[in-house]
C-alpha cells in the first residue's frame, strides 16, 4: 500500500508543479470571473460612452414626449436639441461631437416620422432605442387623436396570460426549470471537458512511460495494476484540485454579481436557483463519470508503443464523450424526452445524461441512483479487465497500434497452467 | 542465496520464447546470458522479475517465489533504456528508489555519492533529456543499483557506452559483486562475458545450448586454437587430420584443432621445413564457442 501513496503523490505533485496546469488553471479562473462579471463589465464600457444625439425638431412638439419616454426606460442616450440646421448638425457627427442627428417631423395624418443620420448604420442599439421611444410617442398621439382614454389604451396592450402549469407534483415550474438551466448548462460543460481532458492526460500519461520505457522499471517495482489505479486516482485528485477551485471561485463570484445577472439571457439561463443538490450530483457525476473513462484510457494508453499513436486510440473514446455531451445539450431543451431517459441509463452517457435529467427535472430518487449503480458496476468490470489489459499492454512493444492489441495483451497476462 | 530457475518455459501461443531452462546462480556470483536478439534472454529477466508468469516452472530466490514484496532487494536494468526525460535526475531517482522501499533522504545521499563516483555532480538537477545518450546509460544504471539490490540483473549494460565508460562501469559492476550481490547480466559483447562472469549459458532459440562454469564450458568444447606464422607455405594444414578449421592471415595461419595432441603432431611436422616465428597454443575464446554453438556471430 506504501507504494500506492508513493505514486499517486507523485503523479499529483509533479502534475500540480508543471507550467502548463498552473496556466491552465489561472486561464480558467480568469474565464469564470469574466463571464460571471459579464454585466459589470458591459455596463463599465457603456458609462464612459453614453451617446449624444443632436436633434432638429421640425414641429418642436415631439422631442420633450420623446426625452420623457427615453428616460422612462432607462436609456443613456442624451437627446440635444439643434439648432444651427441639418448642414451644420451633418457636420458635427461627422467630427464626432454627436453620435448621430436625428430628424423629427409629422407626416400627414399627423403622426411622428423620422430620420437617422449616423457615420455608420451598423450602431442598432441607439437605434433601436430611439425607434421603440417613437413608437410610444406615436402610439399615445394616435390614441388622443381618437380619443382613446388612458385606462382603454392600458387595456388594448395588456398582454394575454398563459400559465403553464405541471400536473406532476414537485415538478418544476418553467421559471425554475428556466433558473436551474443556467446551472446545469455550465455544469455539463465542466464535466464534458473534465473527462475529455483529464482522460486525455492520463493516456498521455501512460504512453509517454511506456515510449521512454520508465514503465519497465515501475512494473518491476510496482505491480502493473497498482501503478495504473494510483495513477488514476492521482490524476483524479489533480482534477478534483481544479473543479473545486472553479467551483469555489464562481459560486462566489455569481453570488456577487446575482442582482445584475437577471433578464435577458438570464432568465432562460439562469443562476437563480443554485441547489445544493444539483451541485452535489455534479461531483458524484463528474468523479464517476471521471473513473470511467480514466480507466477506458489508461488501458487504451497501455497499447501504443509512441506517443503519435494516442490520439488514435482514444479517438472512439473521446468520440463517446462527445456523443453523450450533444445528447445532453439536446436534452437541456427537451429533458422529458424518452430516448433521453433511456440513453442515460447507458454507463458511457450516464455521467452527463443522468446528471441533466436530475438537475432539470424533479426524478423519483431511484432513477438516478440505478443510473450510479449501473456506472459503478460498470466502472468495477472495466477496471478488472482494463487492469488485465494493461499489464500485458505495457511490455507489448510493436508497430501496429489497434484494438487487435487487446487480445494480445490479454494472452501476456494469462499464464496457461 | 540461491536464484533458481526450474524447468521454465514460456509460450506465448505457439511460440515457445524460453524452452525448459534449468539454471541455479550462487549467492555473490557473477552470471553471463549469452545469446542473439530472440533467443529468449530478456523473457527470461522478465520471469525472474516477476513481470510475466512462467507458462511451466518455478523460478524462486533463496526457496521463495519472487513476487512484489521481494523487490527492494531486486534491482534491474532494463535492455530498452529509459526514464521520464522531462523529470530532474533527483527528482526520478529519488521516486523509482522509494518505490524499492528506500527513505528519501538516503536515496538522496546515496544518488549523489554514485553521481560523484562517475565524476558527475553536476547532473543531480538536470532533466534526463539535456544529458547525453551514454551519460543517460549512467543515470540509468544508478537507478538500477541505488537501493543496494541483493540480486541485480543487467540486460545489455554495456551496449552504447564508449570503451572509458564501460571501463567506469565494469569496476562499479565488480565492486557491487564485491560487496555480495549477485548479478546476472546478458551481453552480446562476449569479452566482457569472458572477463566478468564465472558461470554462464548461452541460449539459442530459447533453449540453454551451453550452461555452466567458464572453465568448465571450454574444456568441455575441447578445441583448441593454434597460430602459426611461418615463412613457408602453410596451407596443406587445411586437410590435416584434426584441424577442423583454419583461417588465413597475413602472416600465417590460425587453426582450429580438436586437442593439444594434433598441435603436438603438427609441431613435429613442421619441424626443418623453414623458420617458424611463431607457434602458440591458445585456449578457445567464448566467441569461438558462441559461433559453433549458436551458428552466428554478432560482432
Amino acid at each position: 500500500m506504501n507504494n500506492f501513496w508513493i505514486i499517486l503523490s507523485h503523479t499529483y505533485m509533479s502534475k500540480v508543479k508543471t507550467k502548463s496546469f498552473v496556466v491552465t488553471t489561472i486561464l480558467t479562473l480568469a474565464i469564470v470571473i469574466g463571464l460571471s462579471n459579464m454585466t459589470n463589465i458591459i455596463g463599465f464600457f457603456n458609462k464612459n460612452s453614453s451617446e449624444k444625439i443632436a436633434v432638429i425638431d421640425e414641429t418642436s412638439e415631439l422631442l420633450s414626449p420623446l426625452q420623457e419616454q427615453l428616460k422612462l426606460t432607462d436609456s443613456e442616450l442624451i437627446l440635444e436639441n439643434y439648432e444651427a440646421g441639418a448642414k451644420e448638425a451633418e457636420k458635427a457627427v461627422e467630427e464626432g461631437e454627436y453620435s448621430g442627428l436625428l430628424i423629427l417631423d409629422v407626416d400627414e395624418a399627423n403622426l411622428p416620422v423620422a430620420t437617422y443620420k449616423s457615420m455608420s448604420i451598423s450602431d442598432v442599439e441607439s437605434y433601436t432605442v430611439l425607434q421603440s421611444g417613437l413608437q410610444q410617442v406615436k402610439t399615445q398621439m394616435a390614441a388622443n387623436q381618437i380619443n382613446l382614454t388612458q385606462e382603454q389604451l392600458a387595456a388594448l396592450y395588456e398582454p394575454v396570460s398563459v400559465e403553464r402549469v405541471a400536473l406532476e407534483e414537485n415538478a418544476k415550474t418553467e421559471e425554475e426549470l428556466s433558473q436551474a438551466r443556467g446551472l446545469v448548462y455550465v455544469l455539463l460543460f465542466v464535466i464534458y471537458f473534465a473527462v475529455i481532458m483529464y482522460a486525455n492526460m492520463i493516456a498521455m500519461e501512460v504512453a509517454t512511460e511506456k515510449s521512454s520505457r520508465v514503465m519497465e522499471i515501475l512494473i518491476s517495482s510496482v505491480s502493473p495494476i497498482k501503478q495504473m489505479f494510483a495513477k488514476i486516482l492521482g490524476i483524479g485528485l489533480l482534477s478534483l484540485t481544479q473543479l473545486i477551485l472553479l467551483l469555489g471561485v464562481g459560486y462566489f463570484s455569481i453570488k456577487q454579481n446575482l442582482d445584475s445577472m437577471e433578464g435577458g439571457f438570464f432568465s432562460v439561463f439562469g443562476f437563480g436557483a443554485v441547489s445544493v443538490s444539483t451541485i452535489v450530483y455534479a461531483v458524484i457525476f463528474f468523479i464517476l463519470g471521471y473513473f470511467l473513462y480514466a480507466t477506458l484510457a489508461a488501458f487504451l494508453g497501455s497499447l501504443v508503443s509512441r506517443i503519435e499513436d494516442v490520439q488514435q486510440m482514444i479517438t472512439p473514446m473521446t468520440l463517446l464523450v462527445v456523443a453523450g455531451f450533444m445528447l445532453a445539450m439536446f436534452g437541456l431543451g427537451n429533458p422529458d424526452a424518452p430516448f433521453v431517459a433511456v440513453t442515460s441509463y447507458i454507463p458511457f452517457f450516464t455521467p452527463m445524461l443522468m446528471f441533466m435529467r436530475v438537475g432539470m427535472l424533479t426524478l423519483p430518487a431511484w432513477e438516478p441512483i440505478l443510473g450510479i449503480a449501473i456506472l459503478l458496476v460498470s466502472i468495477i468490470l472495466l477496471a478488472i479487465f482494463g487492469a488485465r489489459v494493461y499489464k500485458g499492454g505495457v511490455l507489448m512493444y510493436g508497430k501496429t497500434s489497434s484494438f487487435k492489441d487487446i487480445k494480445k495483451a490479454l494472452q501476456m497476462t494469462k499464464s496457461e497452467k | 542465496m540461491v536464484l533458481k530457475l526450474e524447468d521454465v518455459s514460456k509460450r506465448f501461443g505457439s511460440f515457445t520464447a524460453v524452452d525448459n531452462l534449468s539454471i541455479a546462480i550462487p549467492e555473490k556470483e557473477m552470471f553471463g546470458f549469452l545469446g542473439a536478439n530472440g533467443a529468449g534472454k530478456t523473457t527470461t529477466f522478465r520471469m525472474i522479475l516477476g513481470l510475466l508468469d512462467a507458462t511451466e516452472g518455478n523460478v524462486t530466490w533463496n526457496g521463495q517465489p519472487i513476487t512484489y514484496e521481494t523487490s527492494p532487494v531486486i534491482g534491474y536494468l532494463p535492455e530498452e533504456r529509459g526514464l521520464y526525460p522531462k523529470l530532474k535526475v533527483k527528482d526520478q531517482l529519488v521516486y523509482l528508489a522509494r518505490l524499492r522501499g528506500m527513505k528519501k533522504e538516503e536515496a538522496l545521499e546515496e544518488l549523489k555519492k554514485w553521481l560523484d563516483r562517475f565524476k558527475v555532480p553536476e547532473y543531480l538537477d538536470k532533466r534526463v533529456e539535456e544529458l547525453s545518450k551514454g551519460n543517460q546509460q549512467k543515470i540509468q544504471f544508478i537507478a538500477a543499483v541505488l537501493h543496494k539490490p541483493k540480486l541485480l540483473i543487467l540486460d545489455e549494460p554495456f551496449s552504447g557506452l564508449d570503451p572509458v565508460n564501460v571501463e567506469q562501469l565494469k569496476e562499479a559492476v565488480l565492486e557491487i559483486k564485491e560487496n555480495g550481490t549477485t548479478i546476472v547480466f546478458s551481453s552480446h559483447r562476449m569479452e566482457h562475458v569472458e572477463e566478468m562472469c564465472e558461470h554462464l549459458c548461452i541460449m539459442h532459440r530459447g533453449r540453454p545450448v551451453v550452461h555452466g562454469s567458464l572453465k568448465e564450458i571450454k574444456r568441455a568444447f575441447g578445441k583448441k586454437n593454434l597460430i602459426i606464422h611461418a615463412d613457408f607455405d602453410l596451407s596443406a594444414f587445411e586437410n590435416y587430420p584434426g584441424v577442423t578449421k583454419m583461417k588465413r592471415t597475413p602472416e600465417g595461419v590460425h587453426l582450429q584443432i580438436e586437442g593439444e595432441h594434433v598441435a603436438e603432431k603438427i609441431l613435429k611436422d613442421i619441424v626443418g621445413k623453414g623458420f617458424v616465428r611463431r607457434f602458440v597454443l591458445e585456449e578457445p575464446s567464448l566467441n569461438d564457442i558462441f559461433i559453433e554453438k549458436v551458428g552466428a556471430s554478432y560482432e
